[in-house]
């Protein structure tokens, strides 16, 4: 027996250095420089440097492993010289096998496909505090650690073990140093000293603690206010459950809470048995040397082995043969005795075996049911095993799989030894260690079995990724003149034509069913000339189920088209919620809803625009009028996007002349916001700037000439290819702010976006106070984009501000003369209701998804400002100048 | 009263012999000492030794020393204990 105070790793270790002499601290001081030195050294090692020193090592740890272990045992008076013998290999041969072939210096991992570089970053100096249990294994396995990582160790054994980890650190370093390792890698304090382990712990060039031992080590580690790697106690709860193999679960459990007289911590201390195999297992356990205690002998052995004071077993009994233990306790067992069981009734406090016992002493509990077994095993794991290790013998599926949920344990061991099994690389694929991560819930910040990894920072070199673009439009648009007489090839058993009562009246409705294929059933259904409610998206969605619509037709505007889009949504995915779809979202691929993909109806959608702005019938986006919040709410999804477009301007030759405007500017708007958008590409730029420069010359024909066929037509045209524009980059902030004061003060979509636009692009050509973050631009270039707009309309100007300033001119002098109120303080609202309104307006405009793509990040604060602006105007623009401009 | 410059190369295999010639010339350098690391690929234990005794030396006789053609694995080193600070690091 050993003396009582030989396990001190609950004893506290005080944070203090006051009692530290100059001499102490002056040989403390040099261990640190030398450590410190070495490890800046070790920096400039490369991988082949390192993996020449680490070979000679494992093989100098193999040579000795039987020495260290007799040493060990001398010292320690604790174990089984032949098990630390195997541990020393494991912990050398083992870890070599694992190390081997890691890369831990330069660049350690890559991930071509994600643009993702590791590179390995070594930590410095690190403390490490070596346990009594196991303590010559660890400082071998510490020790390649070290090299392959490029560190230097301080180590510091426990009192009790200071001459054998002395020596492995010896044989260690004079290999490493051998093969040429910096001098000064590895350290070791004579012996474990309180104080001096607080002074380590906190010294500024230590960068890592790495304690491996009891609680008080490991709670002194973690309150250092140093990165630690503190690994403690543990209480392994065993399930033996009845559909096990019980001859290979009674071995195995022999082995594990045998080896090394129990001192490893991830052994087995409270084995649960089926009630129905109960009695067969205690047999067979009996017939393999144990000795099953009786009640008489279990309460003696609780009182004796377990403090009662603190609840922890008793120092004197750690690392004990089981006979040495029954000898000391009064107990008359065989001298053959491996181990001993004691039948206990329950969990906590009042069953003092339930704890951790890191000797040859098992707790056994019957269950009557799994449901009894599980529970107890969550007793056991909570009372001081949280996170450390369980084992269970099954070969039901589900029971392991609930074990493994029910348990915190960062390694669950099934149908294997407990303690050899933790260690990993022996009976299965865990990382072999000597330190075993325990979690949050043994106060750890990792689950893991350390190793390697643990030891070095990594550094993750990430290269600038592009994220794929697209460009997605409807795959069928028929445009120009008598356009729509493509209807006629898409077959249809029974088609839903959504319109609304004014196109009825000019003869729309009827000129696209004379395309429509002889025997389809059609059925027209009216909507309300406005955008639209849910009220009556869903009246449409009863018309499509009612007539089992195959087809919908929508004529109209925006308003019509969006309405339709909907009730197809609706129609074809009736769960879809619309209030949860609209939900916001920041990049199109990582939104949080997803639009519906399973359909019980299949519909195909034709729009038929009849003005020439929203360019919805190639869009994916419909708006939809929330009454009671008096907002609106934008829907966006591919998914939306009609399969068929008809752009015929027969559509829009009786437009009158204030809805031509009011378009034509919408449309003017979505190609210039797509132009400067930070989603633009070439391929919306192509289609942006195409129809910028239409707008520009056919917009003011169509405005002055209703009936000049060509302006129509190209007008149409443009409405749509700014639509395919801004479908695939989006608008800006024009169309935020658009959106919140249209929808505030009920003003007509194109017109609020004229109110703003010159404001818009003055803002966007300046500096912004607040760059948008975008991966898809290079710098910022808004200002010269709109300058190449200026150049396509050749507006003049020598500098990329003069031909800004020439398109704001250009564009005010368009709104001029398309006959726009120059101001929102022309429509006739007050400046105090206007200022009510601004907090609103600001908030809606902020939360308005068109402004995420907007090339500046629009603060509110500059928000306000451009309603402001708006408010006020700009005045007149130079209309003479403008045409001579045109002209030239 | 003219600033005598000494230049001193160090080779690689014989850093601290270097250093220690090197600090013999203290004496007789008037101002600044420059220390040519170029040749140096990798620096020892014993060399950050040999740097940290010139350094004391050479604040010593206040005498500047410049290190020049230190490539930048040498001069982590050197920055990881600290010695970088002591010198004045030239290209």
């Amino acid at each position: 027996m050993i003396a009582s105070e030989t396990v001190q790793e609950r004893v506290q270790i005080p944070l203090a250095a006051e009692s530290l002499s100059p001499e102490r601290i002056a040989y403390l001081e040099g261990l640190v420089t030398q450590a410190r030195t070495a490890a800046a050294v070790f920096t400039q090692f490369t991988q082949e440097d390192v993996d020449r020193i680490v070979k000679p090592m494992v093989l100098a740890g193999l040579e000795h492993a039987l020495d260290l272990a007799r040493l060990a045992v001398e010292e320690t008076k604790l174990g089984v010289m032949e098990d630390k013998a195997l541990k020393n290999m494991v912990a050398t041969e083992f870890a070599y096998d694992y190390v081997k072939d890691k890369r831990t210096v330069g660049i350690i991992r890559e991930f071509p496909e994600r643009n993702l570089v590791e590179i390995a970053e070594p930590i410095g100096v690190v403390f490490s505090i070596i346990p009594i249990t196991n303590p010559t294994s660890t400082v071998l396995f510490k020790c390649i650690m070290a090299i392959k990582t490029r560190n230097a160790f301080i180590f510091s054994p426990h009192p009790r073990a200071g001459r054998c980890c002395s020596e492995a650190v010896r044989i260690m370093y004079e290999a490493a140093l051998k093969h040429g390792a910096p001098e000064g890698v590895f350290t070791c304090l004579e012996s474990q000293n309180l104080q001096e382990s607080a002074y380590l712990m906190r010294h500024k060039d230590v960068s890592l603690i790495d304690a491996t031992g009891g609680q008080g080590a490991v709670k002194a580690a973690y309150s250092s206010g140093k990165p630690a790697l503190g690994v403690g106690p543990g209480n392994t709860p065993v399930y033996l459950e009845k559909t096990a193999d019980l001859n290979m679960a009674v071995v195995d459990i022999i082995v594990s809470k045998t080896f090394d007289n129990g001192t490893i911590c991830a052994s087995e201390q409270t084995l649960v048995i089926d009630d129905e195999i109960y009695d067969l297992v205690l047999k067979k356990f009996a017939e393999l040397g144990a000795h099953i205690c009786n009640e008489k002998e279990t309460e003696l052995l609780a009182r004796t082995v377990i403090d009662p004071n603190t609840g922890f077993m008793q120092p004197l009994a750690v690392g004990q043969k089981a006979t040495d233990i029954a000898r000391f306790v009064g107990l008359s067992v065989e001298p053959n005795t491996k181990l001993l069981i004691a039948p206990i009734q329950g969990v906590g406090r009042e069953h003092p075996l339930s704890v951790e016992k890191l000797f040859p002493l098992l707790s056994v509990y019957r269950a009557k049911s799994v449901g009894e077994a599980l529970k107890v095993c969550v007793d056991v794991n909570h009372a001081g095993g949280l996170g450390h290790t369980a084992v269970i013998f099954s070969h039901d599926d589900e029971v392991i799989r609930k074990f493994s949920e029910v348990i915190n344990a960062g390694r669950i061991i099934v149908n294997s030894p407990g303690s050899i099994g933790a260690l990993g690389a022996v009976y299965n694929d865990l990382v072999p260690t000597f330190s075993f991560g325990c979690g949050t819930g043994g106060g750890n910040t990792t689950t893991d079995n350390v190793n390697v990894y643990h030891y070095l920072n990594i550094k993750r070199v990430a290269r600038r990724t592009q994220a794929h673009m697209w460009f997605r439009v409807p795959n069928q648009i028929y445009f120009n003149m008598n356009a729509v007489e493509n209807v006629h090839q898409f077959p249809s058993r029974s088609t839903i034509i959504v319109t609304n009562p004014s196109m009825e009246q000019f003869g729309h409705v009827d000129l696209v069913r004379r395309y429509i294929p002889e025997g389809t059933h059609v059925h027209v259904t009216i909507i309300p000339d406005a955008e639209p409610e849910i009220k009556v998206v869903m009246q449409g969605v009863e018309a499509l189920n009612f007539y089992k619509a195959d087809q919908i037709i929508a004529i109209g505007g925006g308003s019509v088209i969006d309405a339709a889009k909907i009730m197809k949504l609706k129609y074809e995915s009736p769960e879809a919620d619309l209030e949860e779809l609209a939900a916001p979202f920041l990049d199109l691929r990582k939104r949080v809803v997803q639009y519906p993909t399973d359909k019980i109806n299949r519909a195909r959608l034709i729009a038929i625009s009849t003005t020439s702005g929203t360019g919805s019938e190639v869009t994916p986006f419909a708006v939809l009028f929330d009454k009671e919040r008096g907002r609106k709410v934008t829907l966006a999804d591919y998914s939306l996007s009609p399969d068929v477009a008809i752009v015929d301007p027969q559509f829009v030759m009786s437009m009158p002349k204030g809805l031509t405007a009011d378009t034509g500017i919408d449309c003017l708007t979505h190609a210039l916001e797509a132009a400067v958008s930070n989603y633009a590409s070439p391929y919306t730029n192509a289609n942006a700037m195409q129809a910028i420069r239409m707008a520009f010359k056919y917009l003011p024909i169509a405005y002055e000439h209703p009936h000049d066929e060509e302006a129509r037509c190209m007008m149409h045209n443009a409405a749509c290819i700014a639509a395919m524009a801004f479908s695939n980059a989006s608008v800006g902030v024009n169309h935020a702010l658009a959106h919140a004061f249209g929808a505030r003060f009920g003003v007509a979509h194109g017109r609020a976006n004229a109110l703003m636009l010159p404001h818009v692009i003055v803002y966007n050509a300046a500096v912004p106070a607040k760059f948008m973050p975008s991966p898809y631009t290079q710098g910022y270039i808004a200002h010269k984009k709109y300058a190449a707009v200026a150049d396509l309309l050749g507006l003049g100007g020598n500098t990329v501000e003069e031909k800004v300033a020439n398109l704001v001119t250009a564009i005010e002098q368009l709104l001029d003369r398309l006959g726009f109120p120059r101001s929102i303080a022309e429509l006739g609202i007050s400046k105090e209701e206007f200022e009510r309104a601004m907090p609103d307006l600001t908030k809606f405009a902020f939360e308005d998804p068109s402004g995420r793509s907007n090339p500046r990040m629009s603060l509110v604060s500059e928000l306000a400002e451009l309603f402001w602006k708006a408010y006020q105007g700009r005045g007149l623009a130079k209309v003479a100048g403008a045409s001579q401009q045109q002209t030239a | 009263m003219a600033v005598i410059a000494v230049w001193i190369k160090i080779d690689e295999e014989r850093v601290v012999q270097g250093l220690q010639e090197a600090g013999k010339k203290l004496d007789s350098a008037e101002g600044e000492v420059v220390v040519d690391f170029s040749s140096v690929g990798r620096i020892d234990p014993s060399a950050i030794r040999a740097l940290e005794g010139f350094a004391d030396a050479a604040d010593d006789k206040g005498v500047k020393v410049a290190l020049r053609g230190v490539n930048v694995d040498v001069y982590k080193v050197l920055k990881l204990v600290k010695l970088g600070s002591r010198f004045s690091i030239v290209a």
